[in-house]
């Protein structure tokens, strides 16, 4: 009993000694540090949305920040940037990786020679980087479909999920999250009445509208959990009789859905926003360049108006639940 | 005044061997450049960079140059460079030992390449359109094996090799081969009856017929040896990025044709040296690189390459041009 306490009093100790030491980091950016954004593919409007988000933070604290990158998003295309920028010793690199393994010795190599690594977007294997900034995790958005969904549906009613393929990977760990959402007591009312596959082919996510809405004749949502699908149920349904009933959401790009949204055919939807994403992405690397944090789980560092984060398993962190999109907002994003 | 007519002939055996000087001193002109623009241009580490971006296309530009000399032309070296990548994922998943997966995929690159000389030898079809129908086909293949998956587990002890350097020097490892290949091709190509006989049926493919060589067999020895060191430098590729995909080195065939023609072959057959496009290749590197250093945009990059290609087909010609009226006027004033 006494060695519990002990160690809960130790524990404490060095919880606060962490608070402590992460406050310092919080104020410690160096000013000065050079920043350079690699994205997947320049003029990508999805990566550039991510790296105004990330140069606005460098701007912030006061760093000298740069984008390049290839013009084509091949596995290796990135290799020669990240060769350029480790001879030009910038203090952190903050790259959205085309390829899991093959940045994965270069990117070493720069850490050899003392430069910050930071992946957001799409990850590289452990070994290639320091951080990690992922857009969110699977359980937060499978929760927020159906949070957002039932808000449209006034939490009762037939719905089905308009999925890619049977296997993908990312989509079944979202649905499965859904479901586990899906048990509180407050969806009691809601009930998930197929999960119709579309492939992420166009032509046969919008058969598959179709064929939901001929086999469900009271459905009132359609969740598409991927870009492909939700585009193509919104433009089945923006030209069916079953526009305004049926509510259509899932995740998607403003881009792809600003017509369904202005038309009134999609009330909300969701993603993350890129832009935010590149934000921490940038005071990521920045707190480890100025040596507040060196990429160990648990360890927290201030990320300007996004507040303190912390950092978990396998050094990566989450930049939180997806943005929602509407009416209202979708015309202050572009991509 | 007098010996006009035996200068004119004179002056045209030395045509390219003029273009080949100035390539030389556009080759110093871009190492000056790259010096001037960045004070880190010629530090080791960033030499080394320079070469090893331009191993694989180099690799191929040699048996390229053959073909090219002989007035055919192979589209499908980066489909064959592709399909290798793949196919070493594959053995090497299997479980095949490393040694035996290279050579299996060697094997592999000189039957692609016998198909594209079958096809264009026996059934006497133009290499143009023969090969556009195997470029495609090779990066289907490579997509049928790898599907969007990577294989990356690859032995340590041999992607190393695609990150060291000779000895102390600056000269990347996969470069030796590079330095190898060109030594051994050059002396084919401009000391031996075989390499000869690549020049005269390029000038004149029916009269090197009638002359006693085998137009045939030859043609069909050069791709056979393309196909197989384009699978050289799919296993390079593949090492050097740890990273067995079907998408590898997608586009590179333009690269590789680009720097031929850049180093003086002439596109119909019969001129041009393996010295013009060794230059040719470290000047492009070069460029890039330097360019690269200071930030230049990948689209202008694109661009650069381009005016350079387009340079290298329209400097000669108007030199022709220039030369030839000149030429008529000196013939016109000794009448």
């Amino acid at each position: 009993m006494r060695n519990t306490l002990r160690a809960a009093a130790a524990a404490t100790c060095v919880g606060l000694l962490f608070g402590l030491v992460s406050a310092a980091g919080a104020a410690g950016i160096k000013e000065g540090l050079k920043v350079a954004f690699v994205p997947k593919q320049i003029n990508n409007p999805y990566e550039v949305t991510a790296d105004n988000g990330g140069l606005s933070a460098i701007k912030e604290f006061k760093g000298d920040g740069k984008v390049v990158g290839p013009s084509d998003a091949g596995a290796s295309s990135q290799v020669q940037y990240i060769n350029t920028l480790t001879t030009q010793r910038v203090d952190a690199i903050v790259i959205a990786a085309n390829d899991p393994n093959a940045l994965v010795p270069y990117l070493k190599r720069a850490m050899a020679r003392g430069i910050k690594v930071v992946t957001f977007d799409s990850d590289t294997a452990p070994a290639g980087r320091q951080i990690f900034v992922n857009q969110t995790n699977a359980e937060n958005i499978g929760r927020a479909q159906i949070q957002l969904a039932a808000s449209m549906m006034g939490n009762e009613g037939e719905f089905a999920i308009l999925s890619a393929t049977p296997n993908a990977t990312n989509q079944n760990t979202w649905i499965g999250w859904m479901k586990e959402e899906l048990k509180k007591p407050e969806y009691a009312k809601m009930k998930l009445v197929k999960i119709a596959y579309g492939n992420d082919d166009d032509q046969q996510s919008f058969v598959e509208t179709q064929g939901l809405l001929q086999a469900y004749p009271n459905l009132k949502a359609i969740i598409a959990p991927t870009s492909v699908g939700i585009a193509a149920a919104a433009r089945y349904i923006s030209s069916s009789t079953s526009k305004g009933k049926v509510v259509v959401t899932g995740l998607g790009t403003p881009n792809q859905m600003r017509e369904f949204v202005k038309n009134g055919t999609v009330k909300a939807f969701q993603l993350w926003d890129p832009g935010q994403l590149g934000y921490l992405a940038a005071y990521a690397a920045a707190n480890l360049a100025s040596g507040a944090i060196s990429g160990k789980p648990g360890e927290t560092f201030s990320a300007g108006k996004l507040g303190t984060r912390t950092i978990g398993k396998d050094g990566e962190v989450i930049l939180g639940p997806p943005q929602t999109f509407n009416a209202g907002n979708i015309d202050q994003f572009n991509f | 005044m007098v010996d006009i007519v035996p200068a004119v002939t004179a002056r045209k055996h030395t045509a390219h061997l003029t273009w080949e000087v100035l390539l030389t001193v556009i080759l110093a002109g871009s190492l000056a450049l790259g010096r001037l623009l960045s004070s880190v241009f010629l530090q080791t580490d960033n030499l080394s960079n320079i070469l090893l971006d331009i191993t694989e296309i180099s690799l191929m530009a040699l048996p390229m140059t053959f073909i090219i000399v002989t007035g055919e032309i192979d589209l499908s070296v980066a489909s064959v460079l592709g399909a290798s990548s793949a196919l070493m994922g594959v053995l090497w998943h299997m479980g095949l030992p490393m040694p035996l997966v290279m050579v299996l995929v060697v094997v592999g690159g000189a039957m692609a390449g016998a198909l594209n000389g079958w096809l264009v030898v026996r059934l006497e079809l133009p290499s143009l359109a023969v090969t556009i129908g195997t470029l495609a086909l090779f990066r289907g293949i490579a997509y049928v094996l790898l599907g969007d998956q990577a294989v990356a587990d690859f032995p340590a002890s041999y992607t190393a090799f695609g990150m060291n350097t000779l000895g102390a020097t600056f000269i990347p490892q996969p470069f030796a081969i590079v330095i190898v290949g060109a030594a051994l091709f050059g002396i084919v190509l401009h000391a031996t009856p075989f390499g000869r006989s690549l020049y005269a049926i390029g000038a004149n493919s029916s009269a090197a017929r009638f002359s006693g060589i085998d137009v045939g067999k030859a043609k069909l020895r050069l791709f056979v040896l393309s196909g197989l060191v384009s699978a050289i430098a799919g296993i390079i590729f593949t090492l050097r990025f740890t990273s067995a995909r079907g998408d590898n080195g997608e586009g590179f065939e333009l690269a590789v044709i680009a720097a031929v023609l850049f180093g003086g072959v002439s596109i119909f057959g019969g001129r041009g040296s393996l010295y013009g496009v060794l230059l040719s290749l470290l000047i492009v590197g070069v460029l890039r690189n330097a360019l690269t250093l200071v930030d230049v945009s990948s689209e202008t990059l694109t661009i650069v390459t381009g005016l350079l290609l387009l340079s290298s087909v329209l400097i000669p010609n108007l030199v022709a041009g220039w030369r030839a009226r000149r030429d008529k006027r000196l013939v016109a004033a000794r009448r």
